[in-house]
C-alpha cells in the first residue's frame, strides 16, 4: 500500500511539499534558529551571566518549584475528576466535563485577572484565606494557583481515554480472586493509569514553565520573590538585552523540548512494550 | 449479570461520593468561580459602564485588530493545513514522520518565546533589523508582528485535526476520482473536502480562540501602542494596570464569551463528527 502511494496518481505531491516545507520553514524553523543562534552563539561568560545571575537563578527555582508543585496537585486530582467522569453518572457530569476545558478556551489574560481578584484580599477566596494568615495573591501560593488552573485540563483528557481503556476483565479477576476493592484499585488500576498519569504530568509540567498571561496578573512580580522566568525574558527585552532574553529563552526552550520528547519516547515505549505483551 | 454491575461501579457508594465531591468542589473552585468572577466584576459599575467600556474607542480599535489578526491568521494557516494534510495523508515519502513532528513544535514553544523568535528576527537589533529600517519596514511593534506571533501560535491547529482524519480516510477515494478524469482542484473541492468539511471547521473554532485569546506571544511584539498595536486581551492588561478594573473585566467579558461560545461549538462539533462516523461506518457495513 505504501509503495503504491509513493508512484501515486494523485496530483499535487511537488506543490504541497514545496508550499508545505516553505510555510514551515518562514514560519518556525527560521525564526525558532534564529533563537538558537542568538542564544548559544555568545561567550560563555556573557551566557553564564545573563542565565545564572543571582535574580534569574531565583526565577528558575521559583517556576520549576511552582510548575512542580501545580502538577503534582493535578495529578492528584486529575486522576480521580478522570475517573468520576468516566465511571459515575451523576447529575451535572456532562457540564463538569466541559468545564475542564475552560482553560484551554479562556484567554490566559483573562485567566490571570479573574483568579487575582478571587485571590486578593477582599476577594471571594482571599477573604477567607486572609484570617488564616494565608497571603494567595502576590505570592508563590498565587503562581501555583495559576499554574494549576492551566494544566488540569492536560492531565485530565490524558487520563480519561486511558480510564476508558481499561479491561473490564482485569478489575473482575482481581475482584474474583478476592482482593478488596481498594486494593484493585491501588495495584491493579492505578499500575494500568500510570503510563497515561505521567505523560498527563509532563505535558502539564511543560506547560506551566513557560506559562505568563496567568500568572504575572496574581504574582506581583517582585524580583527574587515572585518573578518568573517567562518575565525576566519580556524584562530583558525591554531593556533591549536582546542576548540575554536569547540566553534564557533558549534554556527554556530546550527544557520544554527534552520534556516533551520524553512523553513522546515513553507512548511509543509503552505501545510497543503493550503490543509485545500481547 | 449482578457481577458486571458491581464490577463497573465496584467502589463502595461512600468512596463514590468522596470522588464525585471531590472533583465538583475542585473543578467549581478552581475553574468555575474564576468565570463567574470574570463577569460580576464586569457589572460591579453597572450596565452602562459596562456599555461605555466595551464602546471605548480604545476596545474598539483593540478589538478590530483582534478581529483583523485572527482572520489573516487562520486564512494562512488553513491554506497550509489543507496542503500538509493532502501531502502527509495522500502521499508517502521519506521524512514524514519527521515533517509531522516539525508541524507539531509550535505546541511546545512557550508564548513568551513565540513572540521572542520574531522580535530577534526583525526587531532594532535583530538579524533583519537594519535592513527593515533601511526600507523604511517595521514588523515589530506593528500589526505584522503580531500577525506573524498569532500565525506561529495557532500554527498546528489545523494541520493536527485534519491530518488524522485524512489519513484514515485513505486516497481510495480520490485515485477513483483521477480514473474517472477529474482535476486535482475537482477532486479537492468534490471528493475530499466534503469529507474534512467538520474536521476543517473544528479546528477553525480551535485555532481561532487561541488566535484572539493569545497574549504572551503578542505582549512581546506589539509595543502595547495604544489604538495601533493593542489587541484585545493586550487592551485588558492596560486597563487593569491602570486600576480601571472595571473596565478591564467589562473586555475580559467579551474574551470569556468567546471562550463558552468555542466551547459550545466544540462540543456541537464533537458531537457531529461523532454521528458522521457512525453513518459511515454503517455505510462501510452495508
Amino acid at each position: 500500500m505504501s509503495r503504491l502511494r509513493q508512484h501515486s496518481v494523485i496530483p499535487g505531491f511537488g506543490l504541497t511539499l514545496g508550499y508545505t516545507l516553505s510555510y514551515l520553514s518562514l514560519i518556525v524553523l527560521i525564526p525558532l534558529s534564529a533563537l538558537a543562534v542568538k542564544g548559544a552563539a555568545q561567550p560563555w561568560a556573557q551566557f553564564s551571566e545573563a542565565v545564572f545571575d543571582p535574580r534569574t537563578l531565583a526565577a528558575w527555582r521559583l517556576t520549576f518549584g511552582t510548575a512542580l508543585i501545580a502538577s503534582l496537585i493535578n495529578a492528584f486530582f486529575g486522576l480521580i475528576i478522570a475517573w468520576t467522569l468516566v465511571r459515575y453518572d451523576f447529575p451535572g457530569r456532562r457540564i463538569l466535563d466541559a468545564l475542564i476545558d475552560v482553560p484551554f478556551a479562556l484567554p490566559t489574560a483573562v485567566s490571570g485577572i479573574a483568579l487575582t481578584a478571587i485571590y486578593s484580599q477582599n476577594g471571594w477566596m482571599g477573604r477567607w484565606l486572609q484570617p488564616l494568615g494565608i497571603k494567595a495573591a502576590f505570592s508563590p501560593l498565587g503562581i501555583v494557583i495559576a499554574l494549576t488552573f492551566i494544566g488540569l485540563p492536560f492531565i485530565v483528557r490524558t487520563v480519561q481515554p486511558a480510564v476508558d481503556d481499561l479491561d473490564p476483565a482485569v478489575e473482575e479477576a482481581a475482584s474474583l480472586l478476592g482482593a478488596s476493592r481498594l486494593t484493585t484499585l491501588w495495584k491493579v488500576i492505578l499500575p494500568a493509569l500510570q503510563p497515561a498519569l505521567i505523560a498527563g504530568f509532563i505535558t502539564a509540567f511543560a506547560r506551566a514553565l513557560g506559562e505568563y498571561g496567568s500568572v504575572i496578573f496574581i504574582s506581583g512580580n517582585m524580583p527574587m520573590k515572585t518573578e518568573i522566568a517567562s518575565l525576566l525574558i519580556v524584562t530583558k527585552l525591554e531593556q533591549f538585552d536582546y542576548a540575554g532574553a536569547a540566553a534564557i529563552g533558549l534554556l527554556m526552550l530546550v527544557s520544554s523540548f527534552v520534556l516533551l520528547f520524553l512523553v513522546n519516547a515513553g507512548q511509543w515505549w509503552s505501545t510497543r512494550h503493550l503490543r509485545r505483551v500481547s | 449479570m449482578a457481577i458486571t454491575s458491581r464490577h463497573r461501579h465496584g467502589e463502595p457508594v461512600w468512596m463514590r461520593n468522596l470522588f464525585i465531591g471531590a472533583s465538583v468542589a475542585f473543578v467549581g473552585l478552581l475553574i468555575l468561580l474564576p468565570v463567574i468572577s470574570v463577569f460580576t466584576e464586569a457589572f460591579r459599575k453597572g450596565f452602562s459602564f459596562y456599555l461605555r467600556s466595551i464602546s471605548d474607542p480604545l476596545a474598539l480599535s483593540a478589538l478590530r485588530l483582534t478581529l483583523i489578526t485572527a482572520a489573516v491568521t487562520l486564512a494562512a494557516n488553513l491554506v497550509f493545513g489543507l496542503a500538509a494534510s493532502w501531502l502527509i495523508a495522500k502521499f508517502s515519502f521519506p521524512g514524514r514522520n519527521v515533517l509531522l513532528s516539525l508541524i507539531d513544535l509550535p505546541f511546545a514553544v512557550s508564548p513568551v518565546i513565540s513572540g521572542l523568535v520574531f522580535v530577534l528576527l526583525f526587531g532594532a537589533q535583530g538579524w533583519f533589523g537594519d535592513a527593515l529600517s533601511n526600507h523604511g519596514i517595521q514588523i515589530v511593534f506593528a500589526m505584522p508582528g503580531v500577525i506573524l506571533a498569532t500565525i506561529f501560535v495557532t500554527f498546528p491547529f489545523i494541520a493536527r485535526e485534519l491530518i488524522p482524519l485524512m489519513q484514515e480516510q485513505g486516497a481510495e477515494e480520490e485515485e477513483a476520482a483521477v480514473l474517472l478524469g477529474a482535476n486535482g482542484w475537482q477532486i479537492f473541492r468534490r471528493v475530499t473536502l466534503p469529507n474534512i468539511r467538520w474536521a476543517l471547521v473544528y479546528g477553525v473554532v480551535l485555532a481561532n480562540a487561541r488566535a484572539m485569546g493569545d497574549f504572551g506571544a503578542v505582549s512581546v511584539v506589539s509595543g502595547h501602542i495604544r489604538g495601533r498595536t493593542n489587541t484585545l486581551p493586550l487592551h485588558v492588561e492596560i486597563l487593569y494596570n491602570e486600576y480601571n478594573f472595571s473596565a478591564a473585566f467589562a473586555v475580559a467579558s467579551l474574551l470569556a464569551l468567546l471562550a463558552l461560545v468555542t466551547l459550545v461549538a466544540k462540543a456541537a462539533l464533537e458531537w457531529r463528527i461523532r454521528a458522521e462516523e457512525r453513518t459511515a461506518v454503517m455505510e462501510d457495513v452495508a
